[in-house]
């Protein structure tokens, strides 16, 4: 569906004709990502992360499959074939930089995107399919980067997949079954490596599938904007193309640039030292800690300390941090407020500020070794994150009292931008 | 009703949690290693560039000539560095010549044409040999201590460059009061358990003799080993670093006439 002032794709030679009526597939992208898309002509730069994911997801697919040339999934050479790959494959050692560093831009710009959305209300109707997809994307992304990360065969790969795949032998019963079938074995082997490079090298397309179900579902309304008003009129909205691949364009080269940097002169900063040494199963590493996108949730799976309820400390710490992610597909439901954007509702968006230094508190949490004070302040903490959200968010969006929103886009773009910032004007511009 | 049931889940989690922060738990017994414990000193690198921001910077190929007598002379005695082969040596400065002598002092595995195992002169194309041919070779000879490999030793460790040079130097004698330290082991706060199965490798200045009247002092010895071990760890450094700041100045080209074009594509859109 698109809005009815959409331009239509009108072929213009012969060739773009015969195409057009076997395989419209230049008419599916004009209305796609071109001239057919009207977009609201209110987006600010945040709205440029989720075709900067798309590129991520690109980067790593690209330089993957190039790593999977020379890689060799086998524990006795899994780390050697990645040594090869730096220093004697040509460029090498910049297409493996490009992988490891894209994995943590894949998540910081994921990160942003999703922070985008809780912000402006994008996960509220009609839009709450397209937020659910969007959180199978993060699921899937978080499975394939644990995996790939375990492929490096490093102390930290090894117990790594040990720790994760271990936070299953937590479920009572089937626990210690499950995670000797998810390994493979007793522990992370040669059966564990070559599951890992199989679903590694698989779920990238599996996620670009659920990617190409995002944009269709977010076509069915079009994008949300910073003012979580509905598109009213065509004077709302630009065409795609070339408004906003002109800016997105720019948004990328900067992306681009931070991303460049780390890869060419800091490329191990994001990195843990200890995985440039060789899986050794004899010598576990005195702090087993993932990578930085994953800290938030281990420090919510580590907050669990004391038993409850007859439930041992370590399951409830699983079912935290399974809970965590998961209650986000409830969102819609659980903020009912007809408001989208927070730039109308002052008591949400002091709380999504709150939410914002819980998250990266909890990050920093995840990344220390458990001691105190951090195993105090991750249970605080993680306190407020179910609060937040099961408790506060549900509760606030029934009493808030929201601002007056604007007639239209046309009207806050107007008030915004308008000749000496008058007033707004009533009826949309023309 | 999903809102009922999320505060119900809410509650359950919140209250759970916050029992756990406030349940008593066991007092924990101050770990004395982690107050004896230094970060690594803060040394500037040629590899860094100016202002030792890692930028810029090139290797100082006297330097890791020199490091790399340090390694042969001193360190290769327990150390490997097996991930390094002899033609890579030609980085450092090294001719075709001299890296074949060099490969010469080594011998490493083959099969005779009886196909029989033996040894031969090792070649530019071969890797430098293990020093042991095993773990248990080397904790056999080691009095129970594994030598690691060095090869990627300066990655392997945070902030490794400035770790194995603070630990060259970071003997010390003067053991702390109340610090348990076994006569086999050494005392050394910058190793991540204090005390250390190395003993100082580097112990007099004169150990090593320079040819290139570069003063041959420990302290100079564990500069250039500190440098030459970086550039085993990332032999391709200086190529990463021309090609990134090329990369950097295309990009930001490209982002500027960009930036140009979307100014012109929204003029009209920005005035409304």
């Amino acid at each position: 569906m698109s809005f009815p002032w959409a331009k239509q794709y009108q072929p213009t030679s012969a060739v773009g004709k015969w195409v057009d009526e076997r395989l419209p597939l230049p008419r599916f992208i004009h209305g796609a990502l071109g001239p057919g898309y009207p977009t609201p002509k209110n987006l600010n730069a945040f709205y440029n992360f989720g075709v900067l994911a798309g590129v991520a997801l690109v980067i790593q697919i690209i330089t993957g499959v190039v790593l999977a040339m020379h890689f060799a999934a086998d524990t006795r050479v899994a780390f050697d074939s990645v040594e090869h790959i730096m220093r004697d494959v040509n460029g090498g050692w910049m297409i493996r930089y490009m992988h490891a560093v894209g994995a943590s831009f894949f998540f910081g710009v994921v990160y942003i995107h999703i922070f985008r959305g809780l912000y402006y209300g994008s996960y509220k109707p009609p839009r709450e399919v397209l937020w659910m997809l969007g959180l199978v994307i993060f699921l899937l992304m978080m499975a394939t980067a644990f995996m790939g990360y375990v492929l490096v065969w490093g102390q930290m790969s090894f117990w790594g997949a040990q720790v994760i795949t271990g936070l299953f032998s937590a479920l009572p019963l089937v626990g210690t079954a499950i995670q000797t079938w998810l390994l493979g074995g007793f522990s992370p082997d040669n059966a564990t490596l070559n599951r890992f490079f199989s679903l590694h090298y698989l779920l990238p397309f599996v996620i670009f599938g659920v990617i190409i179900l995002h944009v269709w579902a977010l076509h069915i309304p079009g994008s949300n904007n910073p003012t979580g008003v509905d598109v009213k009129s065509e004077a709302d909205t630009v065409p795609f193309h070339p408004y906003y691949t002109a800016k997105d364009f720019v948004g990328l080269g900067v992306y681009l640039i931070v991303f460049s940097a780390f890869v060419f002169f800091m490329p191990n900063s994001l990195g843990e030292p200890d995985n440039y040494i060789p899986a050794n199963p004899l010598s576990t590493p005195a702090h087993i800690v993932p990578e930085w996108y994953f800290w938030p949730f281990y420090a919510i799976l580590r907050a669990f300390t004391a038993d409850f309820l007859g439930v041992p400390a370590k399951l409830w710490g699983v079912l935290a941090m399974f809970a965590s992610i998961l209650l986000l597909f409830l969102l819609p439901w659980l903020d009912t407020s007809p408001v989208r954007s927070n730039n109308y509702r002052p008591l949400s968006r002091i709380l999504f500020w709150v939410f914002v230094v819980v998250a990266l508190l909890l990050g920093v949490c995840g990344g220390k070794p458990a001691e105190e004070p951090w195993v105090r302040l991750s249970q605080i903490l993680t306190a407020y994150y179910f609060a937040h959200f099961l408790i506060i968010l549900p509760i606030v969006s029934k009493l808030e009292k929201t601002k007056p929103l604007p007639g239209s886009i046309s009207e806050a773009v107007l008030a915004k931008y308008g000749k000496g910032g008058g007033a707004p004007v009533a009826q949309p511009a023309e | 009703m999903i809102r009922l049931g999320a505060l119900a889940v809410g509650l359950l989690f919140v209250v759970n949690v916050l029992w756990g922060a406030i349940a008593p738990r066991e007092a924990v017994a101050p770990d004395m290693a982690k107050e004896l414990h230094k970060h690594p000193k803060h040394m500037e690198w040629a590899h860094n560039g100016p202002g030792n921001l890692g930028v810029f910077g090139t290797f100082d190929r006297a330097q890791l000539q020199r490091g790399f007598q340090v390694y042969k002379e001193v360190c290769a005695a327990c150390h490997s560095i097996n991930r390094v082969a002899f033609r890579d040596l030609a980085d450092l400065g090294y001719s075709e010549a001299q890296i074949k002598t060099i490969a010469g002092e080594y011998e490493v595995a083959a099969i005779d044409a009886n196909g029989e195992p033996t040894t031969r002169k090792a070649t530019g194309a071969d890797k430098f040999p293990l020093v042991y041919a095993n773990e248990a070779a080397a904790r056999a000879a080691q009095n129970g201590a594994n030598p690691p490999d060095l090869s990627l030793m300066t990655k392997a460790r945070p902030d490794g460059t400035n770790y194995v040079y603070s630990l060259l130097t970071g003997y010390s004698d003067n053991v702390p009061k109340g610090w348990n330290k076994p006569d086999t082991l050494y005392y050394n706060p910058y190793f991540h358990s204090i005390n250390i199965a190395m003993p100082p490798p580097l112990s007099a200045d004169g150990q090593v003799s320079y040819s290139d009247g570069t003063p041959a002092t420990v302290d100079q010895y564990a500069k250039d080993v500190s440098a030459f071990l970086t550039w085993t760890a990332e032999p391709k450094l200086e190529n990463r670093k021309e090609t990134g700041v090329a990369v950097i100045l295309f990009l930001i080209i490209m982002t500027g006439l960009g930036y140009l074009s979307y100014r012109k594509v929204w003029a009209d859109v920005k005035k409304a």
